[in-house]
Parts: structure tokens; C-alpha cells; sequence
């Protein structure tokens, strides 16, 4: 009897996150969502600078690389040439809320028919662990080696909370990574936010709370715990915008 | 066909348009914020895309997105903006995704002045960003030739999977002059893009990427753009010359300044000088082989480049004379156009030191 079956939205391209990282799990709930949705057969994925870059070797559909902090920007040109395709941007958060901040802000202020899959590991994984526009106050990264000061780094940013200032969004969600109940809430946002946009409903937006062992100098475990307890402190989970609910 | 009263940003619009594109991403800036206003109009009226984007940033990017998922597409700026585009051109150049690109250039450097200027020859021949690429890039010196160019370019960059740059000047972007306009070309007829990524799934998937981390792998791809150039350099170079046959005085230069420097060529002759002119259309490639021709003549005895720059073509003029003759320049800056005696005077004044020497 078979219990499991990877789903074929991903190639069989070995990954190279690093262990106990949980981009993989992410691309997992990604990929899901768009087989069981039934999507897979029109659907183009940007891929971002950063820890994922590499995702177009993983995710089995056309995919195009972006330049750092563009993702939005091409999204666009993609759906708006393509409007009955299914987009979905891939981008961790030097990418989308540093250098691509003004891409991110305009592609939901346009209201574009587009799924953002917002990674947020606190940290600039790829380059080493330099400080990120969401390290949180106090943790350390390789730019800030005593920690993030806001007298001299300034404070977190929170996009979810930021974009929900925006009128046409439609749907924008905080979701975390760091135990199975909420892995299962995670897939259920991304899923909702891919159906959304297949309805034509707008623009969707799903931030993801990852941990980064490795440049948190944390075991897995530890790292989770720490994701569970402190980042979910600066960055609350929940909906910010749902209008299928009304939730303006 | 009868012709119509076009402005020059207008004819770049229709020749895009009637080549198939469907697809405009702007940002205003002067002088080609008429690009924009017009496509705005246009593309809804014919199915087509246009979004005002938040930067030139953002519109280059979406071309990459557009045009990489199969449509023709096109972004306008001027010098400062295309600076901005850099980033962008350059992963699409090595991505190898069609587009064109419109600089209706403005005086730099910074933030310059809005009056015409060539100051942008070399980022726009010898690259522009970072890394080993070139575009394809035409240079317009009228209304129609600006409707035709652009009407080409969509060609060129689909035949070698390499951008398309139409570099204009000021001048040209705001002329008004009667065009006859080609027909619209039905997109059936626009050849299929299989490398597109526009929605392909499991082994027939496509990915369109400028990453490519091995240098084993880097390093053929590089060499393949390479091959591409050099096919583009051997097929495509064109240059229109003006009574260059027994010239002892071979003017040069493209856009707006080749028709004053006609004019001068007219004027020279009316005193008596052989004065011939070669106006470069396509500047990359650059059409060498015309300026080593004329070079090989015993007649020639000097060349005079005239641009609106401190000297950028003049150092394509020297190499494809390659010290055959000598090679002078004039060039005005800061949104000055040179006048028809300026141009005579200069070219006077380089025969006679060609002559002494």
C-alpha cells in the first residue's frame, strides 16, 4: 500500500539547503498546492537572489531567475501577457524587503494576480548571515556582531503588517515553519493564496517564518525553538488581509 | 501607401506596434515621455500590455518577464534612466531574451540637461553593464527611419536572441515628419519562441537564468553570446554613405547630426572641398568595413567624426581606419547642436592639418 508520494510539482534534483533548514519544506507546501489545485500545467515560477536561487532546478515547471529584488517586477510582466497562467515569486527577505522593496510594494499596490511566497529567516543566508531588514533586535549577524542595535541598524521590518496599509491586496497571511501544526497552517495559507489567484482575486501574499541553523549558530532544534518563541515575538502569525472574509 | 505627420517618439510606437509588440513597460522621464503617453493609449486598443512601472528598474524587469515568457516587448527611457535599466539588460543579454530598448538621449553626465546628446554611444555599444555582452544597436536620423528601425530591431533581437537598442537623440525623439508607416504584421506570422517560458510542465519545462555557477559551464556560454556577435558583426552591419566616391574629406556621424553634417557636405562642395559623409546606422556592429574602404581610397585624406559627446565614435572611426588616414573630431556637449558652419570650419580646418602633415 502506498502512504507517501512526492509530489511531481518538484524535480528530483538533490536540494542543497543546508540540514535542518526548512526552505525545502516550503517548496514542498508550494509544489503541493499547485498539483492538488491542479495548476501545474500553466504555471511559471520566478525564482529569487539568495538562498533559493536555485529553485528553478527544483520546482517542475517554467521558471525564470530574477535579478535581485525584481521577482515582482518580472511576475508582472509574466501575468499580465499571461493573465490565465498561474505565477507564483519565490523570495527570501534581503531580497523582497531590501533591494526589492519598491518592486514588492508597487506589485501589490497594482494589485497584481500574483502569489508571493515571502521567505523570512531573519538573516542573509547565501552571502554568510549578514544582518537582514528582519533581524530582530539584539540577534547577532556578521554585520551587527553584538546584535542588532536600533540606534545604529534601525528596527525590524514587518511587510505583512506594511502591505496591509495597501488597499488592493487581497489576501496576506503570516505563517511559520517551526513545528507540524503549523507546517500543516502554512500549506493551508499557500494553498488558499495559489486558489485565490487562480479565481483571479488579486494579489496574494504569504509570508513564511524559516530558520537558518547555520547562521543563526543554532542545532535545527534549537533553531526552531527560537523561531516558535522569538521570532514570532517581532513577527505575529495571522491573517492581515483576507477579503474573501471581509477582513480588510 | 500615403504618408502621415508623425513625432518621432509617435513613429518608434508604430513601428514597435506593427511589428508585433505587445507588451510596454515606461517611467517618465523628458524627452521620451511621449513613448509612455502613447503606448498607454495603443496597447489596450490592440490586446497588448502597458504598465506605468515604479521605476526604470522595475520596467526593464518586466520586459525580462514579458518578453521571456514569448511576447514582443519594449521599454523607453532617456540617458539617466537607461543607466538605471543596466542591471536588467545585462541578465537579459545572458539570459538571451528578445527585447527592445529605446534611449532618446538626453545630456549627461548626472542628471544632465533634457537637450539632445550622443553622450550614451558607449554604454550603449560596448556593453553598458556588467560582464561580456553587446546589444544590437540602431541609430535613427529621421521620423521614418525611427518607425522603420524599431520596426527592424523586433527582427534582429528575435533572429539572434539578443536585445535591440534604438539609440536617437533628443532631437529625433521630438521632430514631427510626414511618415509612410509599414503594414501591421499579423502576430501569426512572428516565429514561434520555443525557449519561452509561458506555462510548461515536468520535461517539457523551460528556465530562463543568468546563473551559472560553474565556470565549466560559464565560460561556453560566453563564448556562444561571442559567436552570436560575430554573426550579427558579419551579417548585419549597414551604413548609408553620401558622396564619399572621390571625398578627400570623409565626414561621419549618426542621428540628428549626420543631416547638418549633410548639409555641411553640400556646402563644402559648393566651395570646392571633396567633402563626402558615412552615417553609421547600425553602431553596434559598427559598419568598419565602409570607413576601411574609403580609408583604402588614394583620395581620402582625412576622416572628421561630429557627434554630440566629447569623442565616443571617433574611437570606432580609428580603429576601423586602423592609422590608414587621420582621423579628426568635432563635438559639441550640454544639449548644443553644432551649426552647418561649425561642421564646414572644422572639416576645413582637419583637411588642412591632414594636408600638412
Amino acid at each position: 500500500m502506498k502512504v507517501f508520494e512526492k509530489t511531481k510539482m518538484l524535480t528530483d534534483a538533490h536540494m542543497h539547503y543546508c540540514p535542518g533548514c526548512t526552505h525545502g519544506i516550503v517548496h514542498r507546501l508550494v509544489a503541493e498546492s499547485i498539483e492538488e489545485l491542479g495548476l501545474q500545467e500553466k504555471c511559471i515560477g520566478i525564482a529569487p537572489v539568495g538562498c533559493a536561487v536555485f529553485a528553478y532546478d527544483y520546482f517542475n515547471c517554467d521558471m525564470q531567475e530574477a535579478a535581485h529584488g525584481r521577482a515582482p517586477a518580472v511576475a508582472t510582466g509574466i501575468k499580465r501577457c499571461h493573465p490565465d497562467s498561474t505565477v507564483f515569486v519565490y523570495q527570501g527577505d534581503g531580497d523582497l524587503a531590501s533591494i526589492g522593496m519598491a518592486e514588492t510594494v508597487h506589485a501589490a499596490a497594482r494589485g497584481e494576480n500574483i502569489t508571493i511566497i515571502f521567505i523570512n529567516n531573519s538573516i542573509y543566508g547565501m552571502t554568510g548571515g549578514q544582518m537582514a531588514p528582519t533581524t530582530l533586535i539584539g540577534q547577532k549577524a556578521t554585520t551587527c556582531q553584538s546584535g542588532r542595535d536600533p540606534k545604529v541598524n534601525g528596527y525590524p521590518i514587518r511587510v505583512c503588517e506594511l502591505l496591509a496599509t495597501l488597499d488592493a491586496p487581497y489576501y496576506i497571511e503570516r505563517v511559520s515553519t517551526h513545528d507540524v501544526k503549523h507546517v500543516l497552517a502554512a500549506k493551508k495559507a499557500i494553498k488558499k493564496a495559489l486558489k485565490f489567484q487562480s479565481e483571479g482575486r488579486g494579489y496574494t501574499f504569504i509570508e513564511v517564518l524559516v530558520s537558518c541553523p547555520t547562521n543563526w549558530h543554532m542545532r535545527p532544534v534549537e533553531a526552531l525553538r527560537f523561531m516558535g518563541e522569538e521570532c514570532t515575538k517581532t513577527f505575529p502569525l495571522g491573517v492581515y488581509r483576507d477579503k474573501s472574509e471581509g477582513k480588510e | 501607401m500615403s504618408k502621415i505627420l508623425l513625432h518621432g517618439t509617435e513613429a518608434i510606437c508604430e513601428g514597435a506596434i506593427r511589428n508585433g509588440c505587445r507588451a510596454f513597460f515606461g517611467y517618465p522621464i523628458t524627452p521620451q515621455n511621449e513613448v509612455p503617453e502613447y503606448m498607454s493609449v495603443k496597447m489596450p486598443q490592440i490586446g497588448g500590455t502597458f504598465v506605468q512601472a515604479e521605476s526604470e528598474v522595475a520596467a526593464i524587469n518586466m520586459v525580462y518577464g514579458a518578453a521571456g515568457s514569448g511576447v514582443r516587448a519594449m521599454t523607453s527611457s532617456s540617458s539617466p534612466g537607461v543607466s538605471l535599466k543596466q542591471e536588467g539588460i545585462s541578465y537579459i543579454a545572458c539570459a538571451r531574451i528578445p527585447c527592445v530598448v529605446v534611449n532618446i538621449m538626453r545630456a549627461g553626465p548626472g542628471l544632465g540637461g533634457i537637450l539632445p546628446a550622443q553622450g550614451d554611444y558607449f554604454q550603449a555599444t560596448k556593453g553598458g553593464g556588467h560582464g561580456d555582452y553587446h546589444l544590437i544597436v540602431l541609430a535613427p536620423c529621421s521620423v521614418q527611419e525611427a518607425c522603420d528601425l524599431t520596426y527592424r530591431a523586433f527582427d534582429l533581437s528575435d533572429r539572434y536572441r539578443v536585445p535591440a537598442m534604438i539609440l536617437a537623440d533628443g532631437m529625433i525623439g521630438q521632430l514631427m515628419e510626414p511618415v509612410e508607416l509599414p503594414p501591421m504584421r499579423s502576430l501569426s506570422e512572428i516565429p514561434e519562441k520555443p525557449w519561452a517560458t509561458s506555462g510548461h510542465y515536468g520535461k517539457d519545462r523551460r528556465v530562463l537564468n543568468s546563473l551559472i555557477i560553474k565556470p565549466e559551464e560559464l565560460e561556453p556560454h560566453v563564448n556562444e553570446l561571442q559567436r552570436t556577435y560575430d554573426e550579427i558583426y558579419a551579417n548585419e552591419r549597414l551604413a548609408a554613405e553620401y558622396k564619399t566616391e572621390d571625398a578627400e574629406i570623409v565626414l561621419t556621424a549618426y542621428g540628428t547630426v549626420a543631416r547638418i553634417v549633410k548639409s555641411a557636405v553640400n556646402e563644402l562642395r559648393k566651395q570646392g572641398i571633396k567633402a563626402g559623409c558615412i552615417r553609421p546606422i547600425t553602431l553596434y556592429p559598427f559598419p568598419d568595413n565602409v570607413f576601411a574602404r574609403c580609408a583604402e581610397r588614394e583620395e581620402t585624406k582625412a576622416f572628421l567624426s561630429v557627434e554630440l559627446s566629447l569623442g565616443q565614435m571617433v574611437e570606432d572611426v580609428r580603429l576601423a581606419v586602423n592609422g590608414k588616414k587621420p582621423v579628426y573630431f568635432y563635438g559639441r556637449t550640454g544639449g548644443n547642436v553644432p551649426d552647418e558652419s561649425e561642421i564646414v570650419r572644422a572639416a576645413k580646418d582637419a583637411l588642412e592639418k591632414a594636408v600638412k602633415a
